[in-house]
Parts: structure tokens; sequence; C-alpha cells
């Protein structure tokens, strides 16, 4: 249980091309933030920004570094990735633009919508992409936040 | 109105064997691509597809979604089914288009948010 004091931290490696495991992370760090007894509405926010950065690491990405740092009234979620960046990262966070293959497509993978609900669901949002480097984004969510999921 | 109303009145199928069909529907969407239902579907809601491999169950559980339909006779996949099983996920199935079983779940009063 949080307590006014404490703060929890963890972080969580996501590998690129794993299919198999797709959005297992997220499934955990939901359980987890259940179990420290956050607001609801917050851990479904939380767990949707977990979703969708792991599925683009998954998909676009080789691998990533998730962290998660909880305190009783912030969430907060960073997603480091060591894959090829983003050329045009206002144009990626155009709702409907994507650069998803054939197969992941035929998977319902490729609406253009991950970045955006990313987006939707933080209280403070940043992503920061250089070519050929990585892609890092930055989420905060606030526990008492008033975005519906 | 529960799930296992809605199979008993729509002749769904039950594929998962212990997820939970004694909870009540809040609602329904209908969508093949998953960003759009974690966008747009909310808690509760069924959701109606014609995806079947393992990651719908994901977007179920994080959406905290009632159950999963799938669409057009469509079977789910093994990985699927243990995951929905795992997950308590219930999901059914009918030989209905998408279109066909959104009028009928309509009808019975599953509207949309
Ligand atoms: N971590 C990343 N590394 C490289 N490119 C990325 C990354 N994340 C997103 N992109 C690029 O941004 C585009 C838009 O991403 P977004 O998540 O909004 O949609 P999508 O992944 O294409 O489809 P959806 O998320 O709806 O299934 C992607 O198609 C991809 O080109
Ligand atoms: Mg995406």
């Amino acid at each position: 249980m949080a307590t006014a004091e404490s703060v929890y931290h963890r972080e969580f490696p996501v590998r690129g091309g794993d299919f198999a495991k797709a959005g297992s992370v997220a499934c955990e760090i939901k359980e987890l933030l259940k179990d420290l007894g956050l607001a609801p509405a917050a851990v479904r926010r939380t767990a949707i920004v977990a979703y969708e950065a792991e599925m683009n690491v998954i998909m676009y990405a080789r691998e990533a570094k998730m962290a998660l740092t909880v305190s009783p009234e912030v969430i907060r979620l960073t997603i480091d990735d060591s894959g090829p960046g983003i050329p045009d990262v206002e144009l990626a966070m155009t709702e409907g633009y994507s650069t998803a293959t054939a197969e992941m497509r035929e998977l319902g993978f490729g609406a253009g919508m991950g970045l955006p609900n990313i987006k939707k669901n933080a209280d403070e949002f940043a992503i920061d992409s250089e070519v050929g480097r990585g892609t890092r984004l930055d989420v905060v969510i606030r526990t008492n936040g008033h975005v519906t999921p | 109105m529960t799930l296992s109303d809605l199979a008993n009145r729509l002749e769904l199928r039950v594929h998962t064997t212990g997820a939970p069909l004694d909870r009540p529907v809040g609602g329904g969407y209908a969508s093949d691509l998953l960003s759009d239902v974690i966008g747009h579907a909310r808690k509760d809601e069924l959701w109606v597809t014609m995806q079947v491999h393992p990651n719908i169950v994901a977007v179920a559980v994080l959406k905290e979604l009632a159950g999963i339909v799938l669409v057009g006779g469509r079977l789910p996949a093994e990985e699927t089914l243990a995951k929905a099983e795992q997950e308590k996920i219930p999901i059914l199935g009918t030989p209905l288009g998408t279109f066909e079983l959104a009028g009928r779940l309509y009808a019975l009063g599953i509207k949309g948010s």
C-alpha cells in the first residue's frame, strides 16, 4: 500500500519483435498499480499508456527500458528505446498515420492511434526522438486526474 | 443484461469454460483495430471483432471489458483461448457478421457510449 512518503520504482525490459509476449508488460504494470491501491481510473490510464508504448517498441524498435515511478499523487512512465527513431514526430503523432506493415495491419495494428491514445491519457506528455538513436517517451499521470479512460 | 443472458438470447457459442458470464454488460463496441478499441471502448462493454489472436485478450484485460464476441464464425486461436482462461476474459462466438450482431445487441438494449 502506498503511503504519503513512499515512492515505488521499477524498470521493465521490453524486447522488439517479441509478438508472443506482446502486452505482458502493460498487464503486469496494471496488476502492480492495482495492488498499490491507486485510483482505478489512473490505473487504467497508465495501463493504456504502457500498452501502446510497449506495442510500438515491439513493432518498430529493437529494445527498450520502461521505467515506472509511483508516488501517491503521480505515476510516471518513461520508455527509452534503441530503435530507428521517428523522422517526423508531428506526423507520427497525427491520428491515422502509421507505417505498420501489411501483416501488422492484418492483426489489427496500424490504426495510427497508439501515440494519440498515449497523449490523450497523459496529464503530461513529452516525446523525444532521434533518427538512428531511438525514441524516448515521458508520461505523467496524476492519480486524481480527470481524463476518463 | 449479463453475458449469459445475451448468449442465450442470441445463441452465442461460449468458447471459454472458466471466465465469468454473470457480469452485467454495460454497452458494446465493434472494431477490428486494437488501438481504436483501446481509445474508444469503455469498461464493462462487450467487444465485437473478427480478430482472433492473443493480443485481443490483453486489450480486454487493460480496458476491463466484459467479454469478446468473435463474428463470422471465427474461432479463437489456441493461445488466445489459453490466455483468456488465465485472465478470465470470456470469449464468445457467432456465425453472424458484425453489422447483424451489433443490430441484435442494440435491439436488446446493449448500446454504444
Ligand atoms: N518507438 C518507435 N520507434 C520508431 N517509430 C515509432 C515508434 N513509435 C511510433 N513510431 C512511428 O509512429 C507511427 C505512429 O505510431 P502510433 O502508435 O500512433 O500508430 P501505429 O503504431 O502505427 O498504429 P496503432 O498504434 O494504432 O496500432 C508508427 O507507425 C511508426 O512509424
Ligand atoms: Mg502504435
